[in-house]
């Protein structure tokens, strides 16, 4: 997909200006934040499991070379193929070949951001391969033409409408005067067509939420239950998955689960939580022939040993952009690539490279709010701005701010002479404002007196006020 | 008890934006402190907490300021700041400016420990359950983002807040949602930081109160500077304004 | 070098890590031979009856519908039951289980009972549980000849036969079983932890049931 971050600047004046999107972004900034509030309300060892799943992949990560070995083995011993992919490249080259071997025409594909970060769709089709995405909000965008704008609800910047629209054009084999006024005849439409494309698919291609490495399992979580049709139907399965989703065993499984969907919906469990081993067994009399397993890595390896580390700790559950103004402002088309939100600006810059991700960490108000929801307690803040930092050292913020800077650096290092100079400035801003007590445009100040007054300073500091007020009660004391 | 515990010297770090856009936050501050059974001292060496240059990726400069914040504060039984960001800076972010300069560390985090934010060190530190001030009125209070996260300042302005005589608290919806201002945030990004003040006004027109207060003035001017381009007759002042009883002169952005 | 022998190299030049480091090893096989049970929610930990409760409680907060029956003897004429109270036809499909074989079917005259993995056109699928979770209300399902998983999606009514004695409080203890069961490091091809009937949320964050699993999910609890 084309990277449009670098233009996240414009990206979000226009999501500012498209009303349907403004609109549909309401529904974020209200229900997500409620029901999770709800379900972490109602369980008094969330706290606990939160510090409980981040010493869980923190460990992994320490060992992962470790422990993606003992995976790999436990898919072998169960009738599975691992194919180790360095790059999105790589990726997409294991499962064309998977593909082509299996003679297959149609795909069908479960929820996956990271089928988005490899592009595969696009990939697939351009081989004469056609992809079908299952996942209700996934199936919308495709049939727009779009990417998600959120990883755990991928059409929510879409209003019902749209929707409709989108089905009127696309079903045309159906009777254009059919009732498609709400959702619930929405989804049932949307239902019918994909159940045959399920038995029409020749592979299934699924992510995976955990890979675990005690029993070679891998994991996905699902409300509608695509994914399981998708990876229970067709010949083959083909799970695609990052090489940070290990967890060691069904246990740590169990207590990272606690804390995603509680996270990510608000509910206590998702409908489908659903443990893959291996392809179909002599005892089985259902699911597939073949089972693979792409492990990605694409610059994960990278982030290790770094201060983008903790990063690979995230579960993709979206709590950091549910809870974020920025996002809730924008949507996550603006961020301009596969992951959106607070999330996306840490790990966007390592992906895509910070000359082009750069805005991400840097549109941030820095509230906090993404890191006291995070299941994973991700510091997010301050992975962002040590990407400022490496904006700085590089060089790559624009000359101006980075000019401002140092000019009010000199200053701040310096107490006499930032004295000196607030004792002067202040009170010549004063006169030459008439000493207003608001000023509505100020010259370098645009960006703020666009949209709000600037409220004026008095004519003299606190400090020179202060100064004389502590002269004058010595002087009485004396 | 010795004489210096029983009058604890306080550093009052006064922010940069106080300093130049509102003195009124400092008097105020010093007479909370002072009331609470303190002497203030304002070190003139001070600047700013350094909360620019930090959030910019200037790791250099920042520590060069955070060291002269440190040997001018370092001395003092506490530093109090009228302010939960720049506390926060001080508290939370200064000693990992120093990380493997064992020497810088230790005063880092020496100082780090006597930093405190103005509300809650009158209610946690100096056990000040009523300032005794009056402010006839309705009033909506906004927790600023790094108070309330950094230094879990929620509780304790309300406490204050309510035994302020003729006042009334309208709880303000989404209190603890971000106003969008974020330091160079709101020019970088003025566009997102204005549709999110903008959620912030609705909601404060929405409380009914006639006063919005908040502990940080960078949020303040923010919201105020919004309300007065609305023409809102909501006035903005500093918590300890009314905490100290000092709303007389005009409230931020100026009246009408 | 391949993707697989270049990918491990970077992890552990990145960890500053060799491959035959003896005490990560022996951490990272310790882990595995021996799961620490981490964070158990105190929720669940219940006396048998407390469990059946809660599960059922909680099973029916997630839009499951639960029915009780004193002997398995008793299971067909509950199915019977839900299928005329949903107008359904008088058809079901099910695997080889044979807790599930050893039922009165023979009982139910008018009910059709196919055998096999689904075909895509059953109303109604019934399963037997492996275990289920009190702490979420959630079933565990294991596929296989005796359940195969297709049951549990295809059909649009999905029921579940539970015996009130397999309910466990917390979800480790209930993996833990599969474990057991089927041998340490031994999983089925599919574990199937189900809570509720399938549901979307994708347009305008309204939930509504049915999305492409079964639109209802009835558990019969056997025992309780």
């Amino acid at each position: 997909m084309q990277i449009t971050s670098p233009e996240f600047k414009a990206n979000s004046r226009a999501a500012l200006a498209d009303a349907q999107l403004q609109k549909a972004l309401v529904n974020v900034r209200t229900g997500f934040i409620e029901k999770r509030q709800k379900a972490v309300d109602a369980l008094p060892e969330f706290d606990r499991l939160r510090d409980s799943a981040r010493d869980i992949k923190n460990h992994v990560l320490e060992n992962l070379d470790l422990y993606l070995e003992a995976y790999e083995k436990k898919v072998v011993q169960s009738g599975g193929h691992v194919h180790w992919a360095q790059t999105a490249e790589d990726a997409r080259g294991a499962i064309l070949d998977i593909c082509r071997k299996a003679n297959a025409r149609v795909v069908t594909k479960g929820k996956s951001m990271i089928t988005e970060e490899i592009a595969l769709n696009d990939f697939l089709e351009s081989h004469g391969i056609t992809p079908v995405e299952t996942d209700l909000g996934e199936y919308i965008i495709q049939l727009r033409g779009e990417h998600p704008s959120h990883i755990i609800a991928p059409a929510v910047h879409l209003n019902k409408e749209q929707v409709e629209e989108d089905f009127r054009r696309v079903h045309d084999h159906l009777a254009p005067g059919r009732d498609l006024s709400e959702p619930e005849a929405l989804l049932g439409e949307a239902r019918r067509v994909l159940r045959s494309r399920y038995f029409e698919a020749d592979v299934g291609i699924t992510g995976a939420n955990f890979l675990v490495a005690e029993t070679g399992t891998s994991i996905i979580v699902t409300n509608e239950g695509n994914g399981d049709l998708t990876q229970i139907l067709p010949r083959v399965h083909i799970v695609v998955a990052s090489i940070e989703k290990i967890v060691p065993t069904l246990e740590d499984a169990s207590q990272v689960l606690r804390v995603l969907a509680r996270s990510a919906t608000g509910q206590d469990m998702s409908v489908y939580t659903t443990l893959s081993t291996g392809p179909r067994r002599a005892t089985d009399v259902d699911g597939p022939d073949e089972y693979h397993v792409i492990l990605l890595d694409n610059g994960r390896s990278a982030m290790l040993g770094t201060e983008f580390q903790d990063m690979l700790r995230c579960i993709r559950c979206g709590a950091c952009m549910n809870h974020c103004p920025v996002y809730h402002a924008v949507g996550g088309h603006a961020y301009g690539w596969v992951y959106p939100g607070p999330m996306g600006a840490v790990l966007t810059p390592s992906l895509i490279g910070v000359a082009k991700g750069g805005h991400l960490p840097n549109a941030s108000t820095f509230c906090g709010r993404c890191e006291s929801v995070c299941p994973m307690k991700i510091p997010l803040p301050r992975m962002m701005r040590h990407w400022r930092e490496r904006e700085f050292e590089r060089g790559l913020n624009p000359g101006v701010a980075r000019y401002g800077l140092s000019f009010w650096a000199f200053f701040a290092r310096r107490p006499k002479l930032y004295r000196l100079a607030s004792a002067i400035g202040i009170p010549l801003l004063s006169f030459a404002t008439f000493g207003r007590k608001r000023l509505a445009w100020l010259p370098f100040a645009g960006g703020w007196t666009k949209f709000r007054d600037l409220p004026m300073p008095e004519s003299r500091t606190f400090m020179q006020q202060f100064r004389d007020r502590d002269a004058t009660t010595k002087q009485a004391a004396r | 008890m010795d004489a210096t515990m029983a009058r604890p010297r306080v550093g009052l770090f006064v922010t940069c934006l106080v300093d130049l856009f509102r003195p009124v936050v400092g008097f105020a501050a010093v007479k909370l402190i002072e009331d609470s059974g303190c002497t203030v001292e304002v070190p003139m060496a001070q600047t700013c907490c350094g909360q620019p240059a930090y959030n910019s990726g200037d790791r250099l400069d920042t520590r060069r300021i955070a060291e002269n914040t440190i040997r001018a504060f370092e001395d003092y039984d506490y530093v109090v700041a009228p302010s939960g960001s720049c506390a926060g800076m001080l508290k939370k972010h200064y000693p990992g400016l120093f990380k493997g300069d064992p020497r810088w560390e230790t005063r880092a985090a020496a100082f780090a420990a006597k930093v405190h934010e103005l509300v809650t060190f009158l209610t946690d530190v100096r056990g000040v359950t009523d300032t005794g001030a009056d402010h006839h009125g309705s009033v909506t209070y906004h927790d600023s983002c790094s108070g309330l996260r950094e230094l879990g300042i929620r509780d304790q302005p309300r406490a204050l807040l309510a035994k302020v005589d003729g006042l009334t608290l309208n709880e303000l919806q989404d209190a603890d949602v971000c106003c969008g201002f974020g330091g160079t945030f709101c020019v970088k990004y003025s566009d997102i930081s204005n549709a999110i003040v903008s959620q912030k006004t609705e909601k404060i027109a929405a409380s009914g109160a006639g006063t919005l207060l908040a502990g940080d003035l960078g949020c303040l001017m923010n919201m105020a500077g919004k309300l007065k381009r609305q023409g809102s007759a909501v006035e903005s002042r500093h918590v300890a304004e009314v905490l100290a009883g000092m709303t007389d002169g005009p409230p931020i952005g100026g009246a009408g | 070098m391949s993707g697989r022998e270049a990918i491990l190299a970077k992890v552990r030049a990145s960890l500053k890590a060799q491959p035959e480091d003896g005490p990560r090893l022996a951490a990272v096989e310790r882990r595995m031979a021996k799961p620490p049970r981490g964070v158990i929610p105190a929720r669940g930990q219940l006396s048998p009856e407390g469990r059946v409760e809660l599960f059922a409680s909680l099973a029916e907060k997630f839009a499951t519908t639960v029915a009780r029956v004193r002997d398995p003897a008793d299971v067909p004429e509950a199915v019977a039951a839900y299928l005329r109270s949903r107008n359904l036809p008088s058809a079901i499909r099910l695997g080889a289980d044979k807790r599930l074989a050893g039922m009165p079917w023979q009982g139910q005259r008018a009910m059709e009972v196919r055998t096999g993995p689904s075909d895509g056109n059953d109303e109604a699928g019934v399963s037997h549980a492996f275990a289920a979770v009190a702490e979420t209300g959630t079933l565990v399902l294991v596929s296989g000849r005796d359940n195969p998983s297709t049951v549990n999606f295809l059909p649009e009514h999905h029921i579940v036969v539970l015996n009130a004695g397999d309910v466990d409080g917390d979800l480790e203890t209930a993996l833990a079983k599969v474990r057991k069961s089927f041998g340490r490091g031994k999983m089925p091809r599919t574990v199937n932890l189900i809570t509720g009937p399938s549901r979307s949320g994708d347009i305008e964050q309204k939930i509504i049931l049915g999305a492409h699993g079964p639109r209802a999910l009835h558990v019969i609890l056997v025992g309780a």
